[in-house]
């Protein structure tokens, strides 16, 4: 079977997932987006017309405002022309079928999509059905896969941590709804990280987890032990009435990362959190606020990172 | 009517028969095997040098779409298409629109099967109205319009009581129930295997204990009852385990298995291909192997082609939201025939497996070849090789997991009651 991703030339055609990935083309995003950062004198990126005239098509059928603001600032720092669709409210409760606003669209021009939907694949189903020209970008899909989230966690693991190769990564929370999680997991394998834990009751978690290559803990205490990095992940407030969760107050009592159980960590441990943050539930504003966080920075480098996965796709050399 | 048909491996695994004999069809009938009868005078001559001749492919799942669905495919479109297989006699599933609950329903449907003079078509009836699970059918009224048995399709029957009871008064006229094993409470809004492919790929999963739990519910009360219990569609190894218990304890109880779960597994979704997404999941490997065995062992009676035709429109969405389902008919045959050529079996174990046994299950007196029995008969190319196309199928769904492939086994002519109904061109 051949990745859906890649062209015949093993260059990046659309960016799906970060399953699969050569860990060449995810240095190559690093690389670029470090470019990025680096260029800009105090943490600004300035413009660069690597996407003159290009049309770049936010399609978000999901809300969101996070991820299409960064894409979209990322999208003009790169100088395209960008458009912004909600189609949450528009095309599709009028009945028309996604592929069809995906033909219109391609109609009107687009070069790059970039997708969110609530379904696992949509981003794949939109790929397949493209002229080879247009490239998409998966921002989010169903509970399978939102890989420039992975990405831009990685470059701040990168930013913070220098190296992958010597590195216990604890990934906390819900892991069986989490595109997030299933995204960080394979860029953390895919880059050479050791040892990458999941930290979850078993009602959260999938149940073959273990065979994407991670160790499985139940409990904070013993799998945040020795851990350089802390990753987690949002808790949906409908898990409570699903049966999967008792309540807020007890997942938080021994999930919720407060100061007490980041102690378990090693001192130098960094925080980071996909947003948005539920705090209280599944983060101790302490700990969101406090000196071990880089939760802001990951939106900061957000933006450079999406500009450089739109440029490798671009083609720019 | 007269027909010889010449030259060809007669293959009949109910009387124990594969040698190169000729056969002879008069009146609707065989009439006989080997000799030409004393004056017979042929109307029609087939030359089957080469090709394969067996009774007539019974199929216990094929949905044909009516009524209420004529979007997914017709009456006629798919009962072309089944002759196209060599099907001779098929069974559909209550879950149309209306379902299949009332008398003349089923009276209609079997009458306009008829008219168009293919394949035999045993409607199965609704076990409960609107397959809602709370009320009885009419079963004996149903039996008498043409239901052969009663069932719930793929509908969740989730009170144990109304399914003791349902299953008691079917016993009370000797009805059989078919019952496709899935508790619907763990199976709730999945649409894969829970195994390594829905976890990486992110889809709602259905696990195997929402297969087990439900068989073992309806196993237990198949023995409370004492009905004659048919099992669809059985998809995992533990749930293959349970009936080779039951079996071995003497329960009656027979159980089928869908073609495309034997050949394939959850590995073969991909990335997100729609047309794996079936029911019950595709499974793991270890569970296709077990089915396998069970074929053999004869745990697994049948093998069907759970024939059920999406429209296009209706695949090309997410995964989830696909329909499920895959066109069938037209694969039957090639699909058991790779079965048997991968399992090294004889033809004679493999075509039992969509004839004899499944007239049994049926309890319809079709799919073998003695002399004086009913002259539905498939004649097949074994060795012709041939591509699974939207051209080639004569089915209005064209969507099936092995679209694109190389298919070994072609069938040539197909028989309904001594009259020549498909020809291959």
């Amino acid at each position: 079977m051949n990745n859906p991703q890649l062209n015949k030339n093993g260059e990046l055609q659309h960016l799906l997932s970060t399953e699969g990935l050569p860990s060449r083309i995810l240095y190559d995003i690093l690389d670029r987006a470090s470019a990025f950062v680096d260029g800009a004198g105090r943490g600004e990126i300035r413009k660069v017309p690597i996407l003159h005239g290009k049309s770049v098509f936010n399609v978000f059928f999901e809300n969101s405002t996070r991820t299409r603001t960064t894409f979209e600032i990322a999208a003009k720092r790169l100088s395209a022309d960008v458009v912004n669709l909600n189609i949450a409210s528009s095309s599709t409760s009028k009945g028309e079928t996604l592929l069809d606003t995906v033909d219109n669209l391609c109609a009107m021009h687009a070069d790059m999509f970039i997708v969110r939907h609530a379904q696992s694949g949509a981003a794949h189903l939109i790929a397949k059905h493209v002229a080879p020209e247009i490239h998409v970008i998966n921002a989010g899909d169903g509970r399978h896969a939102h890989p420039t989230q992975a990405l831009l966690d990685m470059f701040t693991i990168r930013h913070y941590k220098k190296e992958f190769h010597n590195l216990r990564v604890a990934i906390v929370g819900d892991v069986l709804h989490s595109r997030v999680a299933r995204s960080q997991i394979h860029a953390l394998t895919t880059l050479g990280v050791p040892e990458v834990r999941v930290i979850a009751p078993k009602t959260l978690l999938p149940s073959h987890v273990e065979q994407l290559g991670v160790r499985v803990f139940h409990d904070m205490e013993t799998g945040l032990r020795d851990v350089d990095v802390v990753l987690m992940l949002r808790l949906q407030n409908e898990r409570m009435q699903g049966a999967a969760l008792p309540s807020a107050q007890e997942y938080f009592k021994y999930y919720g990362l407060t100061q007490e159980k980041l102690a378990y960590a090693k001192a130098d441990t960094i925080v980071m959190h996909p947003g948005p943050m539920n705090r209280g539930i599944e983060i101790d504003s302490s700990v969101a606020d406090g000196i071990q966080s880089v939760i802001l920075a990951q939106v900061t480098f957000g933006i450079a990172v999406r500009m450089a996965v739109m440029s490798l796709l671009a083609g720019d050399k | 009517m007269n027909i010889h048909i010449r030259n060809g491996r007669l293959i009949d695994p109910k009387n124990k028969l594969d040698e190169v004999q000729d056969i002879y069809i008069s009146a609707g009938k065989v009439l006989a095997i080997g000799k030409t009868p004393f004056g017979f005078v042929a109307d029609s001559e087939i030359d089957a040098s080469g090709l394969v001749v067996v009774p007539g492919l019974i199929d216990l799942a094929a949905r044909l779409r009516e009524p209420g669905y004529e979007y997914k495919a017709t009456l006629e479109s798919e009962m072309h298409a089944a002759v196209a297989g060599g099907i001779t006699s098929l069974a559909c599933p209550p879950d149309t629109d209306p379902v299949l609950d009332e008398p003349g329903l089923v009276e209609m449907l079997k009458h306009r099967a008829r008219e168009l003079s293919q394949a035999n078509v045993y409607p199965v009836g609704a076990l409960t109205y609107g397959l809602k699970g709370i009320e009885l059918t009419e079963m004996a009224e149903l039996s008498d319009a043409g239901c052969i048995a009663f069932s719930q399709a793929d509908e969740p029957l989730t009170d144990t009581r109304v399914l003791m009871r349902a299953m008691y008064y079917a016993a009370t006229f000797g009805f059989g129930v078919w019952l496709r094993p899935q508790d619907s409470f763990l199976a709730r809004n999945g649409v894969a295997h829970d195994g390594e492919v829905a976890t990486r790929l992110g889809l709602p999963a259905i696990p195997v204990c929402a297969e087990t739990i439900a068989l073992a519910t309806m196993l237990m009360l198949g023995r409370e009852t004492g009905v004659k219990l048919h099992i669809c569609r059985v998809s995992s190894a533990e749930g293959v385990s349970l009936i080779r218990e039951a079996k071995k304890n003497g329960l009656n109880v027979t159980c089928d298995v869908s073609m495309n779960h034997i050949h394939l597994s959850e590995m073969d979704i991909g990335y997100f291909d729609s047309n794996c997404h079936l029911v019950p999941p595709l499974r793991s490997q270890r569970d296709r192997a077990a089915l396998r065995v069970a074929l053999q062992e004869g745990v697994v009676d049948s093998i069907c082609s759970n024939h059920s035709p999406v429209d296009e429109d209706a695949k090309q969405i997410p995964f989830a939201e696909a329909e499920a389902g895959a066109t069938g008919l037209e694969l039957l045959l090639p699909l058991v025939l790779k079965w048997m050529y991968e399992e090294k079996l004889s033809l004679s174990d493999a075509v039992s497996k969509v004839t004899c046994n499944s007239a049994r299950i049926l309890n319809i007196d079709a799919g073998h070849l003695a002399i004086g029995a009913v002259a539905d008969i498939c004649i097949f190319d074994p060795d012709k090789y041939w591509r699974v196309e939207t051209g080639a199928l004569k089915s209005q769904g064209k969507n099936t997991p092995f679209i694109g492939m190389e298919l070994r086994g072609k069938v040539r002519y197909t028989l309904v009651n001594g009259q020549i109904i498909y020809q291959e061109h």
